[in-house]
């Protein structure tokens, strides 16, 4: 199929010992491209910290520096806008906690906080911990049934309460249902009122166009595993001229705002891996949505009543790109528990996701969803396939194939039960 | 046959998923998750829902090689196991929560999805033995746990797999070591686990409205104090009762009866609680209808047992028992023994 061919330059199916694994779940985490693997592997033989005056430390600054530019590069930043960090929960803590304490101790007044209520917890729940502990107010911006803020609720939001905001963050791409926000619009309202914006665009780095001048944005959240890099590695893009409190006190690196010995090997194979998937996400980018388009069109000719939630797979672009993340697929199916779906199709080998799991693994019903006005037993009945890098036309089939008996004999478990 | 094990994190579960599997069951270990804010950690010995219990589960599972999920049963389990529980207290019985999770939420909402999804029984970690859909007291006098399976149908019965039962507790210590399970030297888990600080009157307190009453002595009538609420009380019951005056006889004085309604609780002398008749009712019943005698009854988990002679009909059950049993307090299970077979169980309405 075209993506094999397409793919074939960064990545061979035979690096993939999964043979029969249907994996439909690269939203979570997709496989690290085996450019990334080379370039990390290559790496982690190698001495110096960057922090270090002697040669082996200026070769470690050197390589540091060089996958700065890259990544900056690749991103529509400057090289010294790249906050180095562990991923993109570091990030979101750091844009949300960081900016809104510089807020607030430059103007007392702006404890405001304002998220949107499909952010993911990483944002949520760091603006919810400020509100608890430390006095901040939070604002929760709604959003439409597609997932999407309108900017004119921003706005709205604004006028009445600008001088007190602190920050305002609003995600890029939504990882459960893959609706995608017009960034650059919202930053344009945030600073007509001269408040900064925060974007989480872990999910849509890699996989749509993201330029972080050209977007407007103040501060943006990166990371590695979600698009062919490792795990454990990511970066915050603060503009030059944000604020920023650090959330880590130490060495003073990365502008001091994140002290910390930085992680040579990682930072290399996030350079490769952000280089290669950006450049690629033009041909990436078609080629996922017509698979993807492929798996919900014969999903739903399987499960006649099965709904596609968040955008329309042809919605009219959003900023210029996709309105929908390519790769996402995500589906209610009535009368179903989504944890009975789940375990019915990783017994067929075939892995996808709920979209929320909690620390004990429990499935919830998914704020998102609720955040756009599903109801909760619809909400309980959903599975996100996500397509990535390494998706096939088998991968469809096989989803395909499984889905009929898996919501029938699921829809007898919650009929019983 | 495949199989789906339920897993609490605790030592007894997981050998008994080891057991199933290697007696060549495809095995599936399922966490069910009771509580719709468990806990991060577990609290000394007791409760089994916290996430570092299911936790513990996955990785027995992990270890065993089978595949895992965590189940939410936290609605079903508020609804049919922590609200009756609360409700029956509120109406001045005593119940049995272990009892109704089993007959509610394991052998009922987890048995009848798993049937659903594909499974053909569910495995537990019980002490009790399964002959041919015949149930019968575990090897393990101590752990024996039969008194709260009483409580399942014979059908129920014919897709549960107890693979404990022929076991001692020390034995599946062992077995959990060398299996290189790391819940091997687990505290058991005791008290009620929704409970986990073992204040059961505390969490009643906490979720009705409690009134005062009167404490009345049984024979003479007279008001000896007052209390601030019925729940909590239990018949049977010694410590507690805030009485500051000891009984004119200075012997001990316990709850004979509690009457929601008036919210009177009546103490007297020990004897008083003396039962010699039980009344129950929703009879689950495996044997011969009719009047079946030299059986035993048990009313409590541990010990209560006395010989009787029970008359079983579809409206209820009716026992004599051969001598008196005391702390027996309507809202208990009643289960019947034939020696070591469980012939069936009820709950009790009165004594006599």
């Amino acid at each position: 199929m075209h993506v094999e061919k397409v793919m074939g330059a960064l990545t061979h199916r035979e690096d993939y010992a999964r043979p029969a694994m249907t994996y439909l779940d690269h939203a979570a985490t997709t496989p690290m491209l085996p450019v990334a693997v080379a370039r990390y592997t290559e790496a982690l033989g190698r001495v110096g910290n960057p922090s270090s005056l002697h040669t082996a430390g200026r070769r470690a600054r050197k390589d540091v520096e060089e996958a700065r530019v890259t990544i900056a590069g690749a991103v529509g930043a400057l090289p010294t806008e790249v906050v180095l960090a562990t991923g993109g929960t570091e990030a979101d803590n750091l844009a949300v906690k960081g900016i809104f304490w510089a807020r607030r101790a430059a103007d007392p007044r702006r404890t405001g906080v304002v998220v949107s209520a499909v952010e993911h917890h990483a944002v949520l729940d760091a603006a919810e911990w400020l509100a608890e502990h430390e006095g901040a107010t939070l604002h929760v911006l709604g959003v439409d049934a597609t997932g999407r803020v309108d900017p004119a609720d921003l706005r709205a939001l604004l006028a009445a309460h600008a001088d007190e905001i602190a920050v305002v963050s609003t995600m890029w791409a939504n990882n459960e249902v893959g609706t995608v926000n017009d960034v650059r619009a919202l930053a344009d309202v945030a600073h007509s009122f001269e408040v900064p914006l925060h974007t989480d665009a872990v999910q849509a780095v890699g996989s749509v166009p993201v330029d972080f001048a050209a977007s407007g944005a103040d501060a943006l959240s990166l990371t590695g595993h979600k698009l062919g890099g490792p795990v454990g590695v990511g970066a915050l893009l603060l503009r030059r001229d944000a604020v920023c409190v650090p959330l880590l006190h130490g060495g003073g690196q990365e502008r001091d705002v994140r002290s910390g010995t930085l992680d040579v090997a990682g930072t290399l194979a996030l350079a490769t891996a952000v280089r290669a998937a950006v450049d690629d996400v033009p041909r990436r980018a078609v080629e996922l949505a017509a698979l993807r388009d492929d798996l919900v069109a014969r999903l739903v000719a399987e499960v006649p009543d099965a709904t596609l939630n968040g955008v329309p797979v042809d919605a009219p672009p959003v900023g210029g790109g996709p309105a929908r993340l390519p790769g996402n697929a995500h589906l209610s199916f009535p009368g179903c528990e989504g944890d009975s779906l789940l375990m019915l199709l990783d017994a067929h080998e075939i892995e996808c996701s709920t979209g929320s799991a909690c620390t004990a693994g429990v499935a919830r019903p998914s704020h998102v969803l609720l955040g756009m006005g599903v109801d909760e037993a619809a909400a309980r009945g959903s599975l996100r396939f996500s397509l990535g890098h390494s998706s096939t036309a088998a991968d469809v089939d096989a989803a395909v194939a499984a889905i009929g008996p898996v919501v029938e004999r699921a829809r007898g478990a919650l009929a019983r039960s | 046959m495949r199989v789906l094990a339920a897993m609490s994190g605790g030592v007894d579960s997981a050998v008994a998923a080891a057991r199933a599997r290697e007696a060549g069951h495809d095995v599936v270990g399922v966490h069910l998750a009771l509580s719709a804010k468990p806990a991060t950690m577990r609290e000394g010995a007791r409760g089994c829902c916290s996430v570092e219990d299911s936790h513990d589960a996955r990785r027995c599972a992990d270890v065993l090689g089978i595949p895992f999920y965590v189940w939410d049963m936290a609605a079903r389990f508020t609804q049919d196991v922590v609200e009756p529980f609360v409700a029956e207290y509120a109406a001045g019985r005593t119940p049995n929560p272990c009892l109704r999770c089993n007959e509610k939420i394991k052998f009922s909402a987890v048995l009848d999805r798993a049937l659903a999804l594909g499974f053909d029984a569910v495995v537990t970690g019980h002490y009790a033995r399964l002959d041919d859909g015949v149930l019968r007291r575990a090897a393990d006098p101590d752990k024996d746990q039969s008194y709260v399976l009483g409580v399942l149908t014979a059908d129920q019965l014919a897709h549960a797999m107890f693979p404990l039962g022929d076991s001692r507790k020390s034995e599946v210590r062992a077995e959990a070591a060398r299996r290189e399970l790391v819940v091997a030297q687990k505290p058991d888990s005791h008290d009620i686990c929704f409970i986990p600080s073992g204040d059961t009157r505390g969490f009643l307190a906490d979720r009705l409205d409690e009134a005062p009453g009167e404490l009345v002595d049984a024979a003479s009538g007279a008001v000896l104090g007052r209390h601030t609420g019925v729940a909590g009380f239990t018949v049977g019951q010694r410590h507690g009762l805030g009485l500051s005056h000891p009984a004119p006889d200075g012997r001990p004085r316990y709850v004979l009866g509690i009457e929601p309604v008036s919210r009177q609780v009546t103490v007297g002398p020990a004897e008083e609680l003396d039962v010699r008749t039980l009344t129950a009712a929703a009879p689950v019943w495996h044997g011969r209808a009719g009047v079946t005698d030299d059986v035993v009854v048990q009313v409590r988990a541990h010990g209560g047992l006395a010989p009787a002679r029970v008359t079983v009909s579809d409206e209820g059950l009716g026992a004599e028992l051969a001598e008196p049993l005391r702390g027996v307090a309507p809202g208990q299970a009643v289960v019947v023994y034939d020696d070591d077979r469980v012939l069936g169980s009820a709950t009790i309405t009165a004594t006599g």
